[in-house]
């Protein structure tokens, strides 16, 4: 009943220009001064269809991306190794519960975003348009995937919308732990047989520009960037946080005894490196740099031409379209109940 | 040469531990299989943390089998280099998933068995199995719940839904005679009070589905026949293509740790 209350289709009117000039100031004052707007806040438009689109997107790329790690359940090597990717994929779908609901305060019913998803009018992250071949992709994902989400994550605990930036600090606690689990899954591969070695390497061949690309365009081509900086949903640019996590991999890699496929990557110091007691401080720190990313994949897999787009969908559709007489009987055992209850 | 297949010195104990965990894992690894798959989203966490408890189970009860046997084996050695004929579990466990009622059909007779099983079992001699089912009892007490009241739903909700749920009861009814079945092998861990006699279940066991069949407006199948074997071995033609999937990586890379 709450999310349908919420879904009033005449609602959000795209009206711009009846919103209060004066609203529209304070709104922006209470950001500017760290505090949090809440779902019965008054937010602009632009503001509330923004997050909107945002956080159903992230809710979309949980549920997405808990097929690539599906595929390997039923296959996991040890039982240790299937309870806890599991218990991980579990905690996709949570995480796809709670932002739906963070999403659903700012309007729009779980049902019409799951639609927006099934009908191809949404978007989710489009690293999950790339398949899992071997077990090593459990590793890479969890590692790397995790690895990147972490950092565009992490500063959303501080977003200016607060339903959103409690659900993801709970969110990040379990991202983290899955990014763990994953480079765990990395030492063993790499510590074991040479075929094992080898099948770690081919996953991070696979993976690495990918995970590169998941932080969007570079941030001269980013369309949404600007705004949602002012609004402090974003804090960090995608170059930045793109830096942060490959200075991050670098180390991780190289101890994993892996090699990054990126004939460009080089580093270049800082003024501070010449220091050798390690207490650098920020700003004088060298940095990895990265080779071109090819941007044209990045554009042809969002435009729906990646390995995997139509299988994930379909495979989304399909769930849907056999649970409907699921979700249909419960509905109408539901609505029996209640009228043997007004009876009684 | 690494091994690709072990050999188990089936005491009573290690024989029963086996049955028991394989059951467990079985059922686990078929809740495992519906990722991605569900009705709902949030079915899709509640099969699998069914399926997840059931895990858990599963690898207590090998651990101690592998203690008990004191061979060498491990939890994963049971689980992935043993083939089908090695395989203990009731033929129920291993029955296909079907659709959604007919996986909550299968929950509700295996959990309507293992709550009253594993309750009865806290009162074991041994310390060690009473422990293990003081946990899985609590476990199977929140799956029998949660797959009675989909039985209900299901079966009183629409035409279809109680037409395709009454086709699995159907289905899967000549399954449940095996879970009470006590052979020689078990009948000398009975007199020892080390497990129970699960014959003594059956008649709770009935109380219980009676109940949900006729609030799930569903019959009770008639026919008396059963069918039986998998804990001598002898399985459906289902079993063999679920190991041949949930063994895949083990036997690719004998010897490897993962």
């Amino acid at each position: 009943m709450y999310t349908q209350g919420l879904s009033n289709p005449d609602a959000p009117a795209p009206a711009k220009a009846v919103e209060d000039a004066g609203l529209a100031a304070r709104f922006q004052d209470r950001v500017d001064a760290e505090e949090r707007i809440e779902a019965n806040d008054w937010m602009p438009e632009a503001y509330r269809r923004t997050l909107t689109r945002q956080i159903s997107q992230h809710a979309h790329s949980e549920i997405i991306g808990m097929l690539p790690e599906g595929n390997w359940v039923t296959r996991a090597p040890t039982l240790r190794r299937k309870a806890t990717l599991l218990a991980k994929v579990q905690d996709e779908a949570g995480h796809g519960l709670y932002l739906y609901a963070a999403a659903e305060t700012l309007g729009r019913s779980r049902e019409e975003m799951f639609d927006d998803l099934l009908s191809g009018k949404a978007k989710y992250s489009s690293i999950f348009n790339y398949p899992t071949l071997t077990w090593a992709d459990m590793g890479a994902i969890g590692w790397l995937v995790d690895g990147a989400a972490i950092m565009n994550q992490i500063p959303l605990c501080r977003c200016s919308y607060g339903p959103y930036a409690r659900a993801m600090i709970r969110v990040c606690k379990e991202e983290s732990f899955h990014q763990r689990q994953g480079y765990e899954i990395m030492v063993a591969l790499c510590r074991g047989t040479p075929e094992q070695k080898a099948m770690a390497q081919d996953a991070l061949d696979r993976w690495y520009w990918p995970c590169l690309m998941m932080f969007g365009p570079p941030d001269g081509d980013s369309t949404h960037s600007d705004q949602s900086t002012r609004w402090k949903i974003k804090r960090f640019s995608n170059d930045e946080l793109r830096q942060k996590f490959l200075d991050a991999l670098v180390p991780q890699a190289e101890y994993l005894g892996l090699t990054l496929p990126d004939p460009g990557l080089r580093f270049e110091p800082g003024a501070g490196d010449a220091v050798k007691d390690g207490a650098m401080k920020d700003g004088v720190r060298g940095h990895w740099r990265h080779g071109p990313i090819n941007w044209d994949e990045f554009r042809q897999v969002l435009a729906g031409n990646g390995p995997c787009n139509r299988e994930r969908i379909s495979a989304r559709r399909r769930a849907h379209k056999d649970g409907a007489w699921v979700r249909e009987a419960a509905a109408a055992y539901a609505a029996k109940q209640a009228k043997q209850k007004r009876a009684a | 040469m690494a091994t690709t297949s072990i050999q188990v010195n089936e005491t009573p104990l290690v024989l029963y531990l086996l049955r028991r965990a394989d059951d467990a894992l079985i059922l686990g690894h078929r809740l495992s299989e519906w990722i991605g798959l569900g009705p709902i989203l949030e079915e899709e966490m509640a099969l699998g943390n069914i399926g997840l408890d059931l895990i858990g189970q599963a690898r207590s009860l090998y651990a101690y089998a592998a203690e008990a046997e004191a061979a060498g084996n491990d939890e994963d050695k049971f689980a992935y280099l043993r083939d089908a004929p090695q395989y203990r579990n009731l033929l129920l466990a291993e029955q296909p998933n079907g659709d959604f009622g007919q996986t909550m059909v299968r929950q509700l007779f295996y959990s309507a068995f293992a709550d009253l099983y594993w309750r009865a079992m806290t009162e074991s001699h041994d310390a060690t199995l009473a422990a293990i089912a003081a946990k899985s009892e609590k476990e199977s007490a929140y799956h029998l719940r949660h797959s009675s009241e989909w039985v209900i739903r299901l079966g009183d909700g629409t035409e279809e839904s109680h037409a395709r749920v009454q086709e699995a009861v159907d289905l899967l009814w000549p399954y449940t005679g095996e879970m009470f079945e006590c052979d020689a092998t078990e009948r000398t861990l009975v007199d020892g009070r080390t497990i129970i006699d699960p014959a003594t279940l059956r008649d709770a066991w009935d109380h219980t589905i009676n109940a949900v069949l006729s609030r799930a407006t569903l019959t009770r199948p008639k026919n008396p026949w059963m069918q039986g074997g998998g804990r001598a071995g002898r399985h459906s033609e289902h079993l063999g293509h679920l190991l041949s999937t949930m063994q895949h990586v083990q036997r690719t890379y004998p010897g490897a740790a993962w």
